[in-house]
């Protein structure tokens, strides 16, 4: 919302500067954005009066070369006497002999449209003339976007005096925020009674006009009060629509954002920003029969000011007359009773729109307007009759109107309601005392009927608040007018908290080791394209091609939600590699989602009036996507650097198989590698990852390994790249907390190697688990210190240290033999083991 | 002494004339002396110290052909001469070992600013990292860390939030809602529910805080993401008034921005507007590039503000108090949010907000800590 400070200083004698103004106003919840300065730089802008013109010819637009006077006496600031007439040349001819216009002498620097730099004025040839200053257009002044031709000023404008005095420049123009609960200061009239609050000043209500007594006019019919409480209607008549706004009101208007039109809408703009009501002016002999408010049928239409034909639909509100709908109540005016060059009769409405219905209008048409978002956070009731006084006053004032004596004003608004405030209400909310005269005197300001009782007040809002409905809503307004510096600074004592979950010092150091293990976390977004799953060659019935799809996606080809970290990180690692960084390490922590199969029927949704029940709540949890937290890596090119020590290593299968053994020690969970076949990984280089619960159960939360070159290529990174990708949550909710300290014996430790041969596809993993079972409680480690593949056709070797200590005594020879021995059948005869020769 | 070894002969044994013993010590000190080397004492020691041939050595092994008296004067001359080289040899030995371990160390030097970088770097994301600082700061208050699902409810998200039923926030141009819409399934626009769902399962009184991704239907440019890091806190019990809020907000600056000018920052509170609070305010953090008291006119951060827009706060409206089964008349909270991503770009200098969700490890790896890569 622009305010115009001048505007302001008129309802608040003695308001400070704009900057001041800007200070008190946020702190009172009307925060200030901008304070812009306005009609700078029009020191050396005088009236003059266009006394010939003289026609040039013989270039390719029309040119005139003018003699205008300044008046007599010499300017400020000017060695030139303004006594003398000066030769202007101009390219505009909207003027005649006679006109008073704006002339920027030379020596002036104009200030240029939006506050872009404008131009230095000085005499110079051109067209064969010498230019000795210019006439200008609003859009040259800065005061306006017009340009359309020379801003001709009112014929009683006096000469010689300077521009900016005439349009009550300079001034200053605060946009402020306006929160969607304040719609009352979206007008002048409101923010002006904020400001009278702050500085304890008097405020001169714009509204507050008296109302002349008036025979019935227009006939009005409300036929739907449900979206109409309130409709005035004001005619006048006679309006001379050859005259323009003067330029104080059409300045004004350009300063708080509005180009001037013509007048009738300029004054129903000027209203609009003045008091906050929204106006409508129909050309009343355009109007066929009485005015009615309703709901639209279906299938009517309406062609709306800028030319477009909207189709309606039953919720509208629409101002109809004999003739279908007229006017889209509080959103837009229909073309065909709009007010033109030609119109001298002029039907004003000043009418209280549902806030609802012009909310979804506006809406479903996309014509967001000045009225309909005002009438949207609510307006006055009380207004419509004052405000329509002001726009009728205005057209007779500036337009030479004559108001009709007639009037209709249609009023079903309820009565105002009485909000009980207990007196302590506010101390305990705030956290400090409010003297009970202070809270009536707050209330008072804002406009409330204020009556003391024994335990409280009762308070009746002002019929512009819609907000103050409940005892919490008065408590802030006390609160907001004292200052929420004045409320003290206390730290409560919470209850003590158990700390951060296991599972979340899990996440926590998950996250930890992954960047100590030389991983860049990435936080990716979670849309993807619906071809993803084809191109990770995902198989038609796996669960990861239960993608939940946005209903009103940001982009039309990324509309599913990410069932895998994997397509995300795929995707970074492409661009961290066509940037010129082959060696990427990423790992993100996040949330993935599962479309759960959908319900027969949207369950109902509970009220707010009482908890839920149980079962309510569970019908809505049902309703939501599974979204269980993941944790992925990916990695390609060297996992360890080149440098003068060697070459560094490439990541291999390894790396991502070793990720997840690491992220489930740190976490503490048990964890078995498993081969296995799974899309996107290349399925000779694919492991599952098997997490065991404290129960012993078993369960896949992940896999790991190279991935598919197909998918690889497809996502054009360099061969081999590698991944890891496992249920979070599901390692978490596996965490081995019972964790039992074995005896640390003294006693020296026996390893005994051996060199087992298998067949080819033996996973070493089973091998390994046969030789533990096998070597006894005694057991200490088992390290694979070396693979030999050419053993043999479809063999290899295996080769293990094999280390068992005992916790009370040194073993002897002969009994680590035995348990070796015992550790190579027990491999044989589950894997088929023979020991190498 | 008299007569045991009466029976042996009178033998002279040459090796042990007083002369050769000395002549042999004087030789033996003379080549220690000018052994030059570890190598060379060693030949030394062979030969005239310690070795079979050395003449010293030797001498001992006659000892026993001498007669008793004879062997008890000559041996007490072995003896001193011997110790005497000994001594030398050691204080030789000692000497060179000593010139030869600094010549090692010396040869040994290598140039230790080469950079040695085998391991591979890796960082925490700054958002994921301020999420952790932030509940250090609070579960050292006794608040706990509450979770909820990103795609939520919009029971959860607008109705127990007191948003009316036509509020534009639950328009498909700022929401984002999944298929199909008839369910009411939205990606969370707020941590907010999180709340809903904490004074709903937990006892009271509750004191929690709620970081997570929240969603809006935003298109991304160099200001806005569709998907931001969001930190919301709430505390419900008895007699909780907006000071307590004041003092939480000044106790979470002072954590969280520790290190920044001695942790003086300090908060305010603006007059706003919320659905689900009521009164409502908007916080602004004192300015942490220039501290904001004086503000710098030209600093980066504030603008010269001084002042930086932080998040939103107010009392829990009565509403959402009843719609979670809370008793208004008895309980009264606060609750407070702020946007994470704005944070970690104005304390790390970060202009483009893209950066934050890119993937490049150009910028993870700026986390890594200090030092050249």
């Amino acid at each position: 919302m622009r305010v115009v400070h001048s505007w302001l200083a008129e309802l608040v004698p003695g308001l400070p500067d704009a900057a001041t103004c800007g200070d008190a106003l946020t702190r009172a919840s009307l925060k200030l954005e901008t304070v812009e300065r306005a009609g700078e730089g029009l020191e050396d802008v005088v009236v003059g009066e266009v006394l010939d013109i003289e026609e040039l010819t013989g270039f390719k637009k029309p040119i005139r070369f003018v003699q205008v006077g300044t008046g007599a006496g010499p300017i400020s600031g000017s060695p030139i006497s303004g006594s003398q007439p000066r030769g202007i040349v101009c390219g505009a001819t909207n003027f005649a002999v006679g006109d008073r216009v704006p002339v920027a002498l030379p020596g002036a620097e104009l200030p240029g449209p939006d506050g872009k730099p404008g131009s230095a004025i000085s005499a110079r040839q051109t067209y064969g003339r010498t230019s000795d200053g210019m006439i200008c257009s609003s859009r040259e002044l800065g005061i306006g976007d017009d340009h359309r031709g020379i801003l001709v000023l009112p014929p009683d404008t006096p000469i010689g005096v300077e521009f900016a005095t005439v349009i009550g420049m300079p001034d200053n123009v605060l946009d402020l925020e306006i929160t969607s609960d304040r719609g009352y200061a979206l007008s002048h009239r409101g923010v002006a009674r904020e400001l009278g609050i702050a500085f304890d000043l008097p405020f001169l209500d714009p509204a507050d006009v008296d109302l002349p007594s008036l025979s019935e006019g227009y006939p009005v019919r409300i036929d739907d009060p449900s979206g109409c409480s309130r409709y005035v209607a004001r005619t006048v008549s006679g309006l001379d629509s050859a005259i323009t706004s003067p330029p104080p009101l059409a300045s004004r208007l350009a300063l708080a954002g509005m180009r001037s039109i013509s007048l009738a809408v300029d004054v129903t703009n000027a209203v609009l920003l003045g008091l906050g009501q929204p106006l409508h002016a129909f050309d009343l002999d355009k109007l066929s029969g009485a005015i009615v408010v309703r709901r639209a049928r279906p299938g009517e239409t309406i062609v709306t000011l800028d030319g477009e034909k909207r189709n309606l639909v039953a919720e509208d509100l629409v101002i109809t007359d004999d003739s279908g709908p007229i006017a889209i109540a509080g959103v837009m005016g229909g073309a065909s009773t709009e007010v033109t060059a030609s119109t001298t009769r002029v039907l004003i409405e000043s009418a209280c729109f549902d806030p609802v219905s012009v909310a979804r209008t506006a809406r479903r048409l996309g014509l967001p307007s000045e009225a309909s978002r005002r009438f949207e956070r609510g307006v006055d009731p009380a207004l419509a009759p004052f405000a329509a006084e002001v726009a009728v006053r205005m057209l007779v004032d500036f337009g030479g109107a004559s108001a009709e004596r007639v009037g209709t004003d249609v009023d079903l608004t309820a009565p105002p309601t009485t909000v009980g405030l207990p007196l302590a209400e506010a101390e305990r909310l705030i956290g400090r005392g409010y003297p009970v005269e202070v809270q009536r005197h707050r209330l008072e300001q804002l406009g409330c009927a204020v009556e003391v009782t024994g335990t409280g007040l009762r308070v009746t809002p002002p019929t512009w608040r819609f907000d103050l409905e409940r005892p919490a809503d008065l408590v802030e307004e006390i609160a907001r007018l004292e200052g929420y510096e004045t409320i003290p600074v206390r730290l409560p004592r919470a209850p003590a908290g158990r700390g951060l979950t296991p599972a979340q010092r899990g996440r926590r150091r998950v996250a930890d080791a992954l960047a100590d293990a030389g991983f860049a976390e990435v936080l990716l977004l979670p849309f993807l394209a619906g071809d993803v799953a084809d191109r990770l060659g995902l198989p038609a019935d796996d669960e990861r091609r239960a993608a939940p799809r946005v209903a009103n996606p940001l982009a039309e080809d990324e509309r599913e939600l990410r069932t895998t970290l994997l397509p995300g990180l795929l995707a970074a690692a492409a661009r961290n590699v066509s940037r010129g960084n082959p060696d990427v390490a990423l790992a993100e922590v996040g949330t993935v989602f599962r479309a759960r199969p959908p319900a027969d029927h949207a369950p109902e949704v509970p009220g707010v009036a009482q908890r839920p029940t149980a079962a309510q709540l569970a019908a809505l949890d049902a309703t939501l996507p599974d979204q269980p937290r993941h944790v992925a890596v990916l990695l390609t090119g060297r996992r360890e650097p080149a440098g003068w020590w060697g070459p560094g290593r490439v990541a291999d299968w390894s790396d991502a198989v070793e990720t997840a053994r690491l992220l489930a020690r740190v976490v503490g969970t048990r964890l078995t590698v498993r081969s296995a076949q799974t899309a996107p990984w290349h399925p000779g280089r694919c492991a599952e990852l098997v997490a065991t619960g404290s129960d012993g159960s078993e369960r896949v939360i992940g896999h790991a390994g190279e991935l598919h070159p197909r998918v690889v290529s497809e996502w054009e990174l360099p061969p081999r790249a590698v991944a890891m990708e496992l249920d979070l949550d599901q390692m978490l909710a596996r965490i081995d907390t019972a964790v039992e300290v074995p005896p640390v014996s003294p006693y020296p430790p026996a390893d005994r190697d051996v060199a087992l041969v298998v067949a080819a596809e033996m996973p070493a993993g089973q091998v390994i688990a046969a030789l533990r079972d096998g070597a006894g409680p005694l057991l200490e480690s088992t390290r694979l210190f070396d693979v030999y593949d050419r053993i043999g056709p479809g063999e290899r070797s295996l080769a293990f240290r094999l280390r068992w200590r005992a916790a009370d005594r040194t073993l002897t020879a002969e009994e680590v033999n035995e348990l070796r021995d015992t550790a190579v059948r027990a491999a044989a005869e589950r894997t088929g083991a023979r020991l190498r020769s | 002494m008299s007569a045991p070894n009466s029976s042996y002969d009178p033998v002279q044994v040459t090796d042990l004339q007083p002369e050769e013993i000395d002549a042999a010590r004087d030789t033996a000190l003379t080549e220690i002396a000018a052994a030059g080397d570890l190598d060379a004492l060693a030949d030394v020691r062979t030969r005239q110290v310690a070795g079979r041939g050395a003449p010293l050595v030797l001498a001992r092994r006659e000892l026993g052909a001498l007669p008793p008296q004879a062997r008890a004067d000559a041996g007490k001359r072995l003896n001193a001469a011997t110790r005497a080289v000994t001594e030398a040899y050691e204080a030789r030995l000692a000497v060179l070992t000593e010139e030869r371990d600094a010549r090692v160390l010396v040869d040994e030097a290598v140039d230790v600013t080469v950079p040695a970088g085998r391991s591979p770097r890796g960082a925490r994301h700054p958002l994921s990292a301020v999420v952790d600082r932030v509940s250090d700061v609070f579960v050292a208050m006794g608040y706990e860390v509450a979770e909820g699902p990103e795609a939520e409810h919009g029971w959860y998200n607008f109705d127990a939030l007191n948003t009316p039923a036509d509020h534009p926030s639950r328009e498909l141009q700022d929401t984002l809602y999944l298929e199909p819409t008839a369910s009411q399934v939205v990606l969370r626009t707020q941590t907010s529910p999180v709340q809903v769902r904490s004074l709903l399962d937990r006892p009271l009184p509750v004191y929690v805080i709620c970081p997570g991704r929240v969603f809006r239907a935003d298109t991304v440019d160099a200001t806005h993401l569709p998907v931001f890091s969001q930190v919301e806190g709430l505390a419900i019990d008895e007699g909780l008034t907006m000071a307590d809020l004041r003092g939480t907000l000044d106790a979470f600056a002072a954590g969280l921005f520790a290190d920044v000018r001695g942790g003086s920052l300090r908060t305010r509170l603006r007059p706003h507007f919320f659905p689900f609070t009521e009164p409502s305010a908007e916080v602004d953090l004192q300015c942490f590039g220039c501290g904001g008291d004086p503000a710098d006119p030209g600093c980066r951060i504030c603008s010269g503000e001084g002042w930086i827009e932080w998040g939103g706060c107010g009392m829990v409206d009565p509403a959402v108090l009843t719609a979670c089964g809370v008793d208004p008349e008895r309980y009264t909270g606060f609750a407070f949010g702020m946007g994470l991503e704005r944070t970690a770009m104005a304390l790390h200098n970060i202009r483009d907000i893209r950066e934050l969700i890119d993937g490049d490890v150009r910028f993870a790896l700026a986390f890594a800590g200090a030092g050249e890569l």
